[in-house]
């Protein structure tokens, strides 16, 4: 009993802030419907509860209730297999991103709290966070291409392999921009970054500011929002990967969607603007505030550019991103050996 | 190469801000022009009596070719039309039945909502015609 206890309490934090994730997720849609709404001077989802509040539920309900259809010719246990390698790749690295310093527990469980890591405002605080991230990202890329192979449908096909293409080159980019900040940090844990950007002038966003750029850039990529969704893209592919997949399985592909864009930005908000440090207000607030303005930049995004032709996105990544991301290495590297040794 | 994409996302910004021009339907009515070219309607003379004079002008003219009309005989030699017919389903709302009558008979009101759940409901006849239509649904804020 006495062992069992805390697993239960761990497993008791771990859903409830999987379910949180997961109601942000389904409000992302709501706020992406608005915020593109207002953008074009429209008003935006209105009907399903007062200001649309209710209309992420009603979605998911109407998702549940359509026709589940397995394309006859399709890989029926890669097909199935697909969408849940998508949401579950898109899940689990919240479990390293710290939402808040602590959570005050201490108090109510003694010892406990802080020997199984209840205390911490974190799921999983591993010493290699960043990494675990970058790989947990990478094998999204697998959900995407085997979906789109096991459609057996040539608009699948062509979108999920420019979804791979796109993916791996801004792979590259994403984790060179993020070098800058783990050498100023001087650590792979995501809780050190945030304890390393006690202040505002410490955010990394002045320190790095070209990281933060390609960063920006580049997630953006690697989720695939709009300048780079070309793996969707409805005019020539009809949506890509995702064409022959109906219901929750679509569902599932739109839920990882979103949590990836969800991801992003909290780990924009992590690496580059002090994670849950902020004056006065409880960090949790300081976290999601920054997390859902940098949502709303992405939508914003998504209102203003056009998509990108699909080998500009291409020679871009290697021809632009990655020499100015190991440029930015470089001289993060050069700058910082220099004050280390001359100025501290 | 940066500044363009900035000034894109500062115009994006400033309609975010905008007042919405979103008219909501069913809550909110166009208020549509005096000349606007909606459901047909029959006139009549001060006295009561119907101001066409069945001269097929207007059936004729019709390039939908949707109205029928029988005409009949007063005693004092007047023609009227003992059946006038316009079948809205096929009907253009083009006008030409209001311009190509000489009497001033038939005229085009406002109302737009004519939508019906039977084909049968829009085969208007003399007297649905000689109605003036009625408004759907009240008026509750002039947009537009």
């Amino acid at each position: 009993m006495e062992s069992a206890f805390p697993v239960l309490l761990v497993v008791i934090k771990t859903l409830i802030v999987l379910g949180a994730i997961l109601t942000f997720v389904a409000y992302l849609t709501l706020i992406e419907r608005k915020v593109l709404g207002w953008i074009q001077v429209r008003i935006g989802p209105n009907r399903v509860g007062p200001w649309g509040l209710l209309q992420p539920l009603a979605d998911g309900a109407k998702l549940l209730l359509k026709e589940e259809i397995t394309v006859s010719s399709a890989n029926r246990v890669v097909y199935i297999a697909a969408p849940l390698i998508v949401v579950v790749c898109a899940l689990i690295p919240f479990a390293v991103i710290p939402f808040a310093k602590g959570l005050g527990l201490e108090s109510v469980l003694g010892p406990i709290a802080s020997k199984f890591n209840l205390n911490t405002g974190v799921v999983a605080d591993i010493n290699l966070g960043v990494l675990y991230i970058f790989g947990i990202s990478s094998l999204g890329v697998y959900g995407v291409i085997l979906g789109g192979w096991a459609s057996n449908s040539k608009y699948s096909l062509l979108g999920s392999i420019r979804a791979a293409a796109q993916m791996i080159s801004y792979e590259l980019g994403l984790s060179l921009s993020v070098v800058g900040v783990l050498m100023l940090a001087g650590s792979l844990s995501l809780v050190q970054i945030v304890e390393a950007q006690d202040s505002v002038y410490k955010w990394f966003v002045f320190r790095q500011p070209l990281g933060f750029l390609l960063f920006l850039i580049a997630g953006s990529a690697e989720i695939a929002r709009t300048p780079f969704d070309l793996m969707e893209c409805e005019n020539e592919l009809v949506a890509g990967y995702q064409t022959e997949y109906s219901s929750m399985k679509f569902g599932l592909f739109y839920l990882g969607e979103y949590a990836h864009l969800l991801f992003l930005s909290s780990m924009m908000t992590t690496l580059f603007f002090g994670g849950w440090q902020g004056p006065i207000l409880p960090p949790i607030v300081w976290f999601l505030g920054k997390t859902f303005f940098f949502v709303f930049v992405f939508v914003w995004i998504r209102g203003t550019y056009p998509r990108l032709r699909y080998d500009r996105v291409m020679q871009f990544g290697w021809k632009t991103l990655l020499p100015v991301g190991l440029f930015n290495v470089m001289a993060t590297a050069f700058v910082y050996t220099l004050w280390l040794k001359y100025v501290s | 190469m940066l500044i363009p994409l900035l000034q894109g996302l500062k115009l994006t910004f400033s309609y975010f801000l905008k007042k919405k021009i979103t008219l909501q339907y069913p809550d909110e009515k166009w208020d549509v022009a005096a000349r606007w070219r909606g459901r047909h309607m029959l006139t009549r003379h001060a006295s009561g009596k119907i101001k066409c004079v069945a001269c097929m002008l207007c059936a004729t003219v019709c390039p939908a070719e949707c109205i029928y009309i029988e005409s009949a005989t007063e005693p004092d030699g007047r023609r009227y039309p003992e059946r006038y017919e316009i079948d809205l389903t096929r009907c253009i709302f083009c006008g030409y039945c209001v311009e190509a009558c000489p009497k001033e008979a038939i005229e085009m009101t406002t109302a737009y909502e004519i939508s019906e759940y039977s084909r049968a409901d829009l085969q208007y006849d003399k007297e649905r015609l000689l109605e003036p239509p009625t408004p759907r649904y009240e008026l509750k804020k002039k947009a537009g």
